[in-house]
């Protein structure tokens, strides 16, 4: 799974039982959302609840990866950044950074596509121009 | 149950430092309590409800209490909203004393962020294992500047506003806090030095982002007999309202507030409506929070914030809406990070008509005091109050 280096270093994310099979997904390179079985709505981030209907009646689906830019920001520090929150086309909007791309380019409405980005744990998901 | 009219404010006492290098968190929480009783005219023995939030230290409410010294507490509350919290705890002290469950209540802030040199508003924090969200926001850089930028660069995209439109709110907040002396940015600034300043977080500027300042405040709230033997003018509680807003399960819409609900409810339970405010203390940790909480408190239509603040509409004795007459956080005070309660604070000021005789608002007895604690495009709790004078 190859691993696109970001100049920011990325702390690992903290894991916990409830998220494992998540962080587990992400090392394999999938990007699994939560899924409402009672609504029919995907949602983010994933849980074992459903965040409409608090049911346990939910499962894991796997996101196709591609979304636009919903907003973002540069953060204007050392090392400038670009937070974002990515609507993907499963519906949810995550809040993730830009990678991969001139800065000054991010545009609201530009098509992005998932990129992995290495921590000393497990890579998150981030996205690049399509 | 309404609570109009079952509770007053009595005593309200903001802090002069604006860096206090020399006192604890401990200490300033006690000079503030002293001082609102002061403010008052009772004593720590007429306190039996005490209400504290995340900045006071210890387990909840029993550390400050304990130091405190009070000891004839009936009623309890360390709810944490986080800088809007003091906002909802007088609310919260009025259902208290209309049940009969206190009589006087205390609610204090205080923090030294400033001579702590704590991580402003551009530095990750850490992750904690047992909250939720961190594993999926804190790698990706959430921190409070690109919350509230995300907010104004969608609210840019949607609804045109723009950057010299969100610098007149500080340049209303600037003229204001050049009459306070304890104020810590008392220049008068035009929309071309807001727009000239650093880049913080694209779109907001250094001097679109409030002050990060140490001290604090307190208030007294009671019932409206004992108000009334009191030497002070009296301010009553009106209306007031609370939500909390957050990812809906993951599709937040950055262009509103939860003020859009706390605000209908206030206004609901007041019997009145934006246009009867004649003075509004709304949280301005960024202009970007002033701008989308004044349309979702219905002082404007959602997307026309901009038009609104424009041409210093916001400026007492130029426009239709005198806001945060103190300086605000913007440029007074912003104690702990926490900006809630220099917005009641300054609320009671003008309503007693002991506001700076050049800010004053002539005949205010109708205001509004609004906050957004937490993170704007993450999550964060919404509360408003209204509040006229007798």
């Amino acid at each position: 799974m190859p691993q696109t280096m970001n100049e920011r270093t990325i702390p690992a994310p903290i894991e916990d039982p409830s998220t494992k099979p998540f962080w587990d997904a992400a090392r394999q390179g999938r990007l699994m959302l939560g899924y409402c079985l009672d609504t029919g709505q995907h949602f983010w981030p994933p849980r074992n609840t459903s965040p409409f209907t608090l049911s346990p009646h939910v499962e894991p689906r796997a996101a196709s990866g591609r979304g636009v830019v919903h907003s973002f920001t540069v953060m204007r520090v050392a090392q400038p950044y670009a937070p974002a929150f990515v609507e993907l086309e499963e519906g949810p909007r995550i809040f993730t950074n830009i990678v991969d791309c001139d800065l000054a380019e991010i545009r609201i409405g530009m098509k992005v596509r998932l990129e992995w980005q290495a921590t000393e744990g497990a890579p998150v998901p981030m996205f690049a121009p399509a | 149950m309404s609570l109009r009219g079952r509770a007053c404010i009595v005593g309200a006492f903001e802090h002069p430092t604006r860096k206090a290098e020399d006192k604890s968190v401990a200490q300033l929480h006690a000079e503030v309590a002293y001082g609102a009783l002061q403010d008052a005219g009772l004593t720590a023995r007429d306190v039996d409800g005490y209400f504290c939030a995340g900045d006071a230290p210890g387990m909840g409410p029993l550390s400050m209490a304990d130091h405190l010294g009070l000891d004839r507490l009936r009623h309890l509350d360390s709810t944490d909203l986080g800088g809007c919290s003091y906002i909802a705890h007088v609310a919260h002290a009025a259902a208290a004393i209309a049940m009969g469950r206190c009589e006087v209540a205390l609610i204090t802030l205080a923090g030294r962020p400033r001579s702590e040199g704590q991580a402003t508003g551009t530095a990750a924090r850490a992750q904690d294992a047992t909250v939720p969200d961190d594993p999926f926001e804190i790698p990706m850089g959430r921190t409070v500047a690109a919350a509230y930028a995300m907010c104004a660069m969608r609210h840019m995209h949607e609804f045109g506003t723009t950057s010299e439109q969100l610098a007149w709110i500080k340049v209303a907040a600037s003229h204001h806090a050049q009459h306070n002396p304890h104020a810590m940015l008392k220049k008068v600034v035009t929309v071309a030095e807001v727009m000239a300043s650093p880049l913080v977080a694209d779109p907001l500027h250094r001097l679109d982002c409030c002050v990060i300042s140490d001290g604090g405040g307190a208030l007294i709230v009671t019932r409206p007999e004992i108000a009334r033997g009191l030497k002070r003018p009296v301010v009553t509680l009106r209306g007031t309202g609370e939500t909390m807003k957050g990812q809906s399960g993951g599709y937040p819409d950055l262009t509103f507030s939860g003020a859009r609900f706390s605000g209908a409810r206030a206004f609901d339970e007041a019997g009145v409506t934006p246009a009867d405010i004649r003075y509004a203390s709304i949280y301005d940790s960024f202009t970007i929070t002033v701008l989308i909480q004044l349309e979702d408190l219905g002082f404007c239509a959602k997307g026309e914030g901009g038009r609104f603040v424009a041409d210093g509409n916001l400026i007492s004795g130029v426009g239709r809406l005198p806001f945060n007459t103190d300086g605000g956080g913007l440029c007074n005070n912003h104690p702990a990070n926490r900006g809630g309660m220099t917005k009641v604070i300054e609320a009671v000021r003008q309503l007693r008509g002991e506001a700076h005789p050049a800010v004053q608002v002539p005949n205010c007895d109708l205001a509004l005091a609004h906050g957004t604690g937490g993170l704007l495009a993450h999550r964060h709790g919404s509360a408003t109050l209204i509040l006229e004078r007798e």
